[in-house]
């Protein structure tokens, strides 16, 4: 256990921070832990949680994705023609929308690799292109989703298994222990699982990882280098669009809304820097940034309960998250020699 | 292409520029001669108001440079913007633009101070302080537009016109000097370089690098809180959000002159092409009436299509 902790030090903290948070928002919170207000909480926290995760993928290898919260909008914007009618045409709709979240993410990792341009900068101008096409699919807020599929998706999984009649309406015994679980929590942490735990343990996941730490001796030690390049961005692109589609589902509309898309990007940057993942790349992971967008998002359920001006809680925001991301400077007054602190 | 070849390496960039800004306003002439027969691009007077708006983006595009070329981002400009032009409102009279002025050199010192004493990540730190200042604005003024109105010195720098020229080309062209001047030839200025080339280095050969990376964080603070000062000035009054649509131009305008993302390399003179470039990349855009989505997605390609042509980064192997 201490070993654990030493090795991840950051994830540790974020934990703890989190359980802190959320635990005494419970404690304060005039109606208790309920499931409603988990399903609640839970529903919030799926479309930034979604592209925090995006966002830590090409963080990992020690570059920037500044086109996510785009994508995500994109996708969002996508989904809401597509989501409604027949199961089928749902489903069709579904993947529809991860595809085009996933091939722009490959775009952008195309032209970061063959193109060989900064990251930073070549999302930058993605991002323009995503929004100038999530702006051509919906020019005005709207959209159409199958209302079961709203209703289904965003609350807990009993609510889930009785729209859509399984194991006897979710009366079933075999569901008895799982029925208060928020469905959006299982779909984010279940996503995470599925897609990014596999994907970490191939050598494509592992380049990732040594190309944040030394890209040159990944690069030297014949590591797939552009295949992880790309592999990252594709699937950036594929957690934004996931993000997107359950955003589209969540509010029944795709919104092509510039301010929202660049906010979500620039709070992903946050959340993953709070999980603990270095933005210079090489360590941290999805599941970190999971957490990181946790922290944020349990500090804004605190205005709910607390009788806070609501003109302060950006000021609060904000002086919070100065507040942690200094925090990890510690390190840097503990250090014995200085040209540690330069690279 | 041989041509090509034969320019220094720094300079290329800058030509390109320069060249597609001709390339642009040819494109947008060709267009309204089509459409109504006459030239509004091509007259001075035209020129020089697209140019007064740019000012604006200029100045703050000058100080993001000097944190760029450090290796750093300043992404505070926005609300450095607002805020400044908020407070230079506020206090009226003849403390108002100085007032405007100190926002920005507060902000620039604690971005200094948390980039180059804590080593946040000048991304996440300088987000942070934006969020700060933007909560700090909406407690005061509620959220709403301030009603204070801006001061006569701020409309005759922003409006007034001075030998037919506007007063806010000659304060974007005296920042520009001054700029120029330190990058060229002040050891602040080769400092910066050095930084950005290689911190570890720059410090162990003497430079301070705290001093100087908090320089430049507080240049760009003040170009900032200047622009804010200039655009109250233009619009008569401060307003919430008046930086959003500054920062991201400002970053492609100092991308687009030459200036290396990750810092080091780049010349000022690119920078201001840079600026030029977009502000009438915009003006032609308005003047087609391409709608909001089109003119995203063909100023996402403009980026994306110069960089490629500027000749593309360094193979790992290089």
């Amino acid at each position: 256990m201490t070993r654990w902790i030493g090795q991840n030090r950051g994830f540790a903290a974020a934990l703890a921070l989190f359980l802190a948070l959320y635990l005494s928002y419970h404690l304060m919170h005039p109606r208790g832990f309920s499931t409603a207000v988990l399903v609640q909480n839970s529903n919030e926290l799926v479309a930034i949680g979604f592209v925090a995760m995006a966002q830590t993928v090409p963080v990992l290898l020690g570059g920037l994705d500044l086109s996510v919260g785009a994508i995500m909008t994109l996708a969002a914007c996508v989904a809401s023609w597509l989501l409604d009618g027949t199961p089928l045409q749902i489903a069709f709709g579904m993947i529809a929308t991860l595809a085009v979240g996933t091939a722009f993410g490959l775009l952008n990792g195309l032209i970061v690799v063959y193109g060989r341009l900064q990251p930073i900068i070549a999302t930058l101008a993605t991002g323009a292109i995503a929004i100038g096409l999530a702006l051509l699919i919906r020019p005005n807020p709207g959209g159409n989703v199958d209302g079961d599929l709203n209703w289904a998706l965003t609350n807990s999984v009993f609510d889930f298994a009785e729209t859509y009649g399984i194991g006897q309406d979710g009366e079933a015994t075999w569901l008895a222990p799982f029925v208060n679980i928020p469905l959006p929590l299982i779909l984010l942490f279940g996503m995470a699982c599925l897609v990014w735990l596999p994907f970490k343990r191939t050598v494509t996941g592992r380049t990732i990882y040594a190309i944040g730490s030394a890209e040159g001796a990944a690069f030297a030690s014949g590591l797939p280098i552009n295949r992880a390049r790309i592999a990252a961005f594709t699937l950036a692109g594929f957690f934004a669009a996931c993000g997107g589609l359950y955003l589209a589902i969540q509010t029944s509309t795709g919104n092509a809304d510039v301010v929202q898309a660049g906010a979500y990007t620039l709070n992903s940057i946050a959340a993953v820097v709070l999980g603990g993942t270095a933005l210079l790349g090489g360590t941290g992971g999805v599941i970190a940034s999971i957490l990181g967008a946790m922290i944020l998002r349990a500090v804004s359920f605190y205005f709910r309960i607390l009788d806070i001006d609501p003109l302060l809680q950006p000021l609060i925001e904000g002086i919070v998250l100065l507040a942690a991301v200094s925090a990890v400077a510690f390190r840097t007054f503990r250090v014995k020699n200085q040209l540690e602190l330069f690279r | 292409m041989t041509a090509l070849t034969r320019i220094r390496p720094a300079d290329r960039p800058i030509l390109i520029a320069f060249g597609f800004t001709i390339l642009i306003l040819l494109i947008g002439t060709a267009y309204t001669l089509s459409t109504t027969g006459t030239v509004p691009l091509l007259q001075p007077s035209y020129l020089m108001q697209q140019l007064q708006i740019g000012s604006f983006l200029g100045l703050c595009a000058a100080g993001m440079m000097l944190v760029i070329l450090t290796g750093h981002i300043d992404l505070s400009v926005p609300w450095t913007l607002t805020s400044a032009a908020m407070v230079a409102t506020a206090i009226g009279g003849p403390w108002a633009i100085p007032a405007g002025l100190s926002v920005g050199l507060c902000v620039g010192l604690v971005n200094g101070f948390g980039v180059s004493v804590l080593r946040v990540p000048a991304m996440i730190f300088t987000l942070g302080l934006d969020t700060v200042l933007r909560g700090l604005m909406v407690a005061r003024t509620g959220g709403f537009a301030p009603q204070d109105q801006a001061t006569p010195a701020m409309l005759y720098l922003a409006k007034a016109k001075l030998l037919g020229v506007p007063v806010a080309l000659f304060v974007w062209i005296a920042v520009s000097v001054l700029v120029t001047f330190l990058l060229a030839r002040t050891t602040f200025g080769r400092s910066l370089y050095a930084i950005g080339t290689k911190e570890r280095a720059a410090w162990l050969s003497g430079i301070r690098t705290r001093a100087v990376v908090t320089g430049a964080f507080v240049g760009s603070g003040l170009c900032a809180a200047l622009a804010g000062v200039l655009l109250a000035g233009y619009s008569a009054k401060a307003y919430q959000g008046m930086g959003n649509s500054f920062l991201l131009p400002a970053i492609a305008a100092v991308v687009l002159g030459g200036t290396h993302i990750l810092g080091g390399r780049g010349r000022y003179i690119g920078t201001f092409m840079g600026v030029v470039l977009i502000v009438l990349l915009n003006s032609v855009l308005s003047i087609m009436q391409m709608p909001e989505a089109l003119r995203q997605i063909i100023y996402g390609t403009v980026i994306i299509g110069m960089l490629l042509i500027y000749g593309r980064g360094t193979r790992i192997s290089e």
